[in-house]
């Protein structure tokens, strides 16, 4: 018993004049393993075309729907991917996210995978939504903030602006946009081809979501001729996630 | 003679000079014990080879403000049948009972101020002037003191764990009373054999007699029992059962939150320097130095110092148990309690009395 005992404490004491292995993360960082599954990244080419081409099989596959993909149609002038479309909005919800991984598998050009990054906590529900903009890989000549949206005429600016600020509704931003465009009002359950809605913000806002969906004016931006002329039409697009009735302590 | 009496006990000095050493010395204590959780959490990180705290202040070193800070801060949440009197009571025992032994742990050699020689290291008393005690009370039997008091601190735990109205903690408590009751004998009779070198249940009186030969020489198995029961008397590992957290979650603390778990808590950290201040002064010296006192810059350290760091050792080494080895079962702590540790207490005094009899006679 006593040889066991000395072994221990000889083995504890001599430990204690290890250097410690600790990380001092984030002052120090150690890299990633290369097959580390951490928050996604989108590709693009050599040649700084987006390899996403908005076929949504992402959406598809994500088994908790945290991917959101808005396709739009390639501008012919101005091509932002190779294929027909592009992924105008694409958004994951990160609090949703599993990382499992099924995303990059299902990805046909191989435009999304996932990345080193691991610290997304935050302090803000609405930040932990991350939009195109972030996901996308940097490129020297892709002009900051402007990329798709440049050719997208009415409503531009507006686009741009969701994009960098994702503490506007996703959801309600993107139905704005559709419909300063003027395209077809936005229908509940036509969005991914597997006819599911972008559950990104959770059922709460997907139901309220749906309820908006006929009253396309609701959410239009003044600026734009087809909108409506009620008077919530100034309103800004509602935050992602209604504020919490506090619980009541018991 | 009553007035005699009367003066001698009630005289304002006197009540001055106790009542700033009290102050004094829990002041002492409980910062003692707030810097121990900091060394208690370095020396385990170092052991499991991280850093340890080392985000608030330099190296981390205002950890024990920030953890007062918030257990104080915190919501005290209490179950809802609860024993309302004993539920508040028996955390604030938790550290009293050992905040009381530490009366009579003497910190240096009695001083003599206002004239009167200056005898040494190994001066009990002094001739005239006014002798300075370093312990807030001269008890002529402060080692039964000391044992009586300690065994107050299962109170505490008992109380804690019963009054919660949970069974974790009733178990806890439960085990508590049992291991410290099992462990209570062999540390007094691990005792027993240094006040039989010594001749004497007065610290001041063990520690002089110290002065040529320290007692963990002459009773090395009486210091080890001691260790033994000490560690299994502070509940800390591999003697930790109250709060074995893979069986009784946390044990009688379950169901304290906030700063009445923090008193616990620092309850535990004063125990620890308690029963290393008793470890220090009957086995290691108290006081004296380990080197010879003709060397001049060793003859110039305090005693106060030498004191401090024989129990900041021995305060380590508990630390460094704790770290390395594994809980014992519960059998096998009562096997070791009353089979091993038992006997070999004995079996001591048997041996140290017979050699101090046929020296004497």
């Amino acid at each position: 018993m006593f040889r066991e005992i000395a072994q221990g404490m000889s083995l504890t004491l001599r430990t204690m004049f290890k250097k410690p292995i600790t990380v001092q993360w984030p002052e120090e960082q150690k890299p990633a393993t290369p097959r580390h599954r951490g928050r996604h990244i989108l590709h693009r080419y050599d040649n700084g075309l987006e390899k996403c081409i908005g076929c949504e099989l992402c959406a598809a596959a994500c088994p908790v729907g945290c991917i959101y993909v808005g396709p739009a149609e390639n501008p012919k002038d101005h091509p932002i991917s190779p294929g027909e479309r592009y992924a105008a909005r694409y958004e994951i919800n990160l609090m949703r996210c599993i990382f499992c991984g099924y995303c990059a598998e299902a990805c046909p050009t191989e435009a999304i995978t996932l990345g080193p990054r691991f610290d997304l906590a935050d302090y803000r529900r609405e930040r932990t939504v991350v939009t195109k903009a972030e996901l996308l890989e940097a490129w020297p000549n892709f002009e900051q903030g402007r990329g798709p949206s440049a050719a997208r005429g009415a409503g531009s600016d507006q686009r741009g602006r969701e994009l960098q600020d994702p503490g506007v509704s996703p959801r309600l931003a993107w139905d704005a946009a559709q419909a300063a465009r003027g395209d077809a009002p936005p229908v509940p359950g036509a969005h991914g081809i597997m006819s599911r809605p972008p559950s990104i913000v959770g059922p709460a806002v997907r139901g309220d979501g749906g309820d908006r969906a006929p009253a396309t004016a609701q959410a239009s931006p003044g600026d734009a001729p087809a909108a409506g002329e009620e008077p919530a039409a100034s309103e800004p697009p509602a935050p992602l996630t209604p504020a919490r009735p506090r619980r009541r302590r018991a | 003679m009553i007035a005699d009496f009367w003066s001698a006990t009630f005289a304002p000095g006197w009540w001055v000079v106790v009542v700033l050493k009290a102050v004094i010395i829990l002041g002492f204590l409980t910062t003692a014990a707030a810097y121990l959780t900091y060394a208690e959490r370095k020396v385990a990180a170092r052991i499991q080879l991280r850093i340890g705290p080392n985000r608030v202040g330099p190296f981390g070193l205002l950890q024990p403000a920030a953890d007062a800070v918030k257990m104080l801060f915190k919501e005290n949440t209490a179950p809802a049948g609860r024993d309302k009197l004993l539920y508040l009571v028996a955390p604030s025992l938790a550290g009293a009972a050992a905040l009381l032994a530490f009366a009579v742990i003497p910190m240096s050699a009695v001083q003599c101020l206002n004239g009167g020689p200056h005898i040494g290291q190994a001066a009990l008393t002094c001739p005239s002037g006014y002798a300075f005690h370093w312990d807030i009370a001269n008890l002529n039997v402060g080692l039964l003191y000391i044992l009586a008091v300690t065994s107050l601190g299962v109170y505490s735990i008992f109380l804690g764990g019963w009054a919660a109205n949970n069974k974790y903690s009733l178990l806890g408590g439960l085990r508590s009373s049992a291991q410290l009751i099992s462990y209570e004998m062999a540390v007094a009779f691990a005792l027993i054999g240094p006040v039989i070198l010594a001749g004497s249940l007065d610290l001041e009186q063990i520690v002089s007699n110290q002065q040529h030969l320290w007692y963990v020489f002459l009773q090395p198995l009486a210091f080890l029992l001691y260790f033994t029961g000490a560690l299994a008397e502070t509940n800390r590992a591999p003697f930790d059962l109250p709060e074995a957290e893979t069986e009784l979650v946390a044990g009688y603390h379950t169901e304290y939150g906030s700063m009445r778990f923090g008193l616990y808590f620092l309850g535990e950290y004063v125990n620890m320097v308690i029963v290393a201040s008793i470890a220090t002064s009957l086995f290691l010296g108290g006081w004296l130095s380990p080197l010879p006192t003709s060397w001049i810059i060793v003859g110039g350290v305090p005693g106060v110092i030498w004191y401090l760091a024989k129990v900041v050792v021995l305060l380590f080494v508990m630390m460094w148990v704790r770290w390395t080895l594994p809980r014992l079962r519960y059998d096998r702590l009562m096997n070791l309690g009353w089979k091993v540790l038992l006997p070999l207490g004995l079996l001591n005094i048997m041996i140290t009395g017979t050699i101090v009899a046929l020296r004497a006679g």
